[in-house]
């Protein structure tokens, strides 16, 4: 039922297979398939409480799922049911799988005792075992890229909002991932300091072959960016296409309803 | 509107006061020493001094390891290890200090371990503020917030490192007031080691009472002595919060 479009005959970057994530009596998500392919840029939309975030959340393996498989490229994240449950997968295999993923935070979640360029440098020393040299080489050429050549050196408190979501972007960068999730990276914004954040976006996706997850409220610019939209609602995609099937011509009365709301809103 | 005061005030009121303080104790010195047998009483008063400030020194490493120790081991270890350190907590705060102090000195040799008095002081003192401060240390690392362990998550940080690198040196900030009070009840408690023989400044000022019965003044250079080593812990942390406060350079992050 959901068949995505861009999928091809080769292995999908991402694939969800029936997932569910139970909060208690809350049902997140609700047998959830989704396919994403290798390069592919998907935006996720709905009403708050749909489930959106929980996507990234559990495909960053920050929450357990509780029933089905997500895979990453062919490989599955989580192990397979045993028993009556679900077996998680061991700390080697999550580290493994995460380092394919990168992720960029609502609220930031920046270092705030690290300098922009030592919040870019950590994960890639202690992780990936790169030397300080090559880390700062790195870590200075990504926040250059975001605009923030002059800033190396500022914690995260001498940052506007917008400068600070883009050293977060960096440093995500620096781990060198194949899937980037975009958590409503704007919402905690003030407005006028969203386009410079959009924009580091907008880059990426036409620099690199990155597949992009991004959870948005901005729909001008899920329009614009994605190759795919997908609308949840109650843990589910209620609905998905290209950005002009899903806003100009949506069949679902509850993405009508959304997007009525949406538009009234601005 | 009063007056305003002339002279080296502070930059803040804590500060005021303190010097105030440090002001009036000082002047209280003079007049008490002026009276009388200072001269006759500070040099083995400040004998015993010597001998507070290394049972509270050696205490407060203790005190800081165990704490770390415990914290570490409550939060992050494997379940035998954590009721080890969550009885060590327990046991230790609910039993008194005196009692503490003599079960080492007096209990374990029974048991084979004989420990010096001043082994024996340190490692009471120090376990018993020890527990306290594993309390202090947890909740400063559980107001850390969750975001920076998810973000570290996020990047594949080890739980080890994550701690290390990325929970430590916040939540090192916020406990160090806490840890500031502990330092000067522990200081403060010292004064249970004269009942394991160390002759510490309290010792000191009851044999000299004994032998000369001049009891105002020698508890009053005593209480001086006391509260002047108070003061420069309590100066001591203000300048250790303010350098640590500075390279954290909190603002915006907070969350």
């Amino acid at each position: 039922m959901n068949e995505s479009p861009a999928s091809s005959s080769e292995t999908p970057m991402v694939r969800f297979e029936r997932v569910s994530k139970r909060y208690g009596a809350l049902t997140v998500l609700d047998q959830l398939d989704l396919d994403v392919a290798s390069g592919e840029k998907v935006a996720i939309i709905g009403p708050s409480g749909s489930g959106k975030t929980t996507v990234l959340r559990v495909l960053m393996a920050l929450e357990r799922i509780d029933d089905g498989v997500i895979h990453i490229d062919g490989e599955p994240l989580t192990h397979m049911p045993q028993g009556d449950g679900l077996v998680p997968a061991d700390a080697r295999h999550l580290r493994k799988m995460r380092s394919h993923i990168g992720m960029v935070f609502q609220h930031f979640n920046l270092f705030p005792h690290m300098s922009a360029v030592q919040n870019c440098m950590e994960a890639p020393m202690s992780v990936l075992g790169l030397g300080k040299e090559e880390a700062h080489t790195r870590a200075a050429e990504l926040l250059t890229m975001v605009g923030l050549a002059d800033k190396l050196d500022h914690h995260p408190a001498q940052l506007s909002g917008g400068q600070q979501q883009r050293v977060a972007i960096a440093r995500a960068l620096a781990m060198r991932p194949r899937v980037m999730l975009f958590d409503e990276v704007t919402s905690a914004l003030d407005p006028e300091l969203c386009g410079e954040v959009l924009n580091v976006i907008r880059e990426l996706g036409s620099a690199h072959q990155l597949t992009m997850l991004m959870v948005t409220h901005q729909m001008g610019f899920a329009r614009e960016f994605a190759d795919r939209v997908c609308f949840f609602d109650a843990g589910r995609i209620a609905e998905q296409g290209s950005p002009e099937e899903l806003f100009g011509n949506p069949q679902h009365e509850r993405t009508q309803q959304f997007l009525r709301a949406v538009m009234e809103a601005i | 509107m009063p007056a305003n005061r002339t002279g080296p005030t502070g930059s803040s009121p804590a500060a005021g006061a303190l010097a105030a303080v440090a002001i009036l104790g000082f002047a209280g010195g003079l007049l008490v020493s002026s009276f009388a047998g200072f001269r006759d009483f500070l040099p083995e008063l400040l004998r015993g001094a010597a001998t507070t400030v290394q049972v509270a020194a050696g205490g407060s490493l203790v005190a800081v390891v165990a704490a770390l120790l415990a914290t570490t081991a409550r939060l992050y270890a494997p379940l035998p290890l954590r009721w080890l350190a969550v009885a060590y907590v327990e046991l230790f705060r609910g039993t008194s200090a005196l009692v503490q102090l003599f079960w080492l000195f007096f209990v374990l040799p029974m048991l084979g371990i004989s420990l010096s008095p001043m082994t024996a002081g340190i490692a009471a003192l120090g376990l018993n503020i020890g527990a306290y401060g594993s309390e202090v240390m947890r909740g400063a690392i559980e107001a850390v917030p969750r975001g920076q362990w998810e973000a570290a998550s996020a990047l594949n940080l080890g739980r080890f490192r994550t701690l290390r690198r990325i929970v430590l040196p916040q939540a090192f900030v916020a406990m160090i007031p806490p840890w500031g009070n502990l330092f000067i009840e522990l200081l403060k408690a010292t004064s249970l080691v004269s009942l394991i023989t160390l002759s510490d400044l309290a010792f000191k000022a009851q044999q000299l009472n004994q032998t000369t019965l001049r009891t105002v003044e020698i508890f009053g250079i005593v209480l001086l002595i006391y509260l002047a080593l108070s003061l420069l812990v309590t100066l001591a942390m203000r300048a250790l919060e303010r350098r640590a406060g500075r390279r954290l350079l909190r603002g915006k992050e907070a969350r």
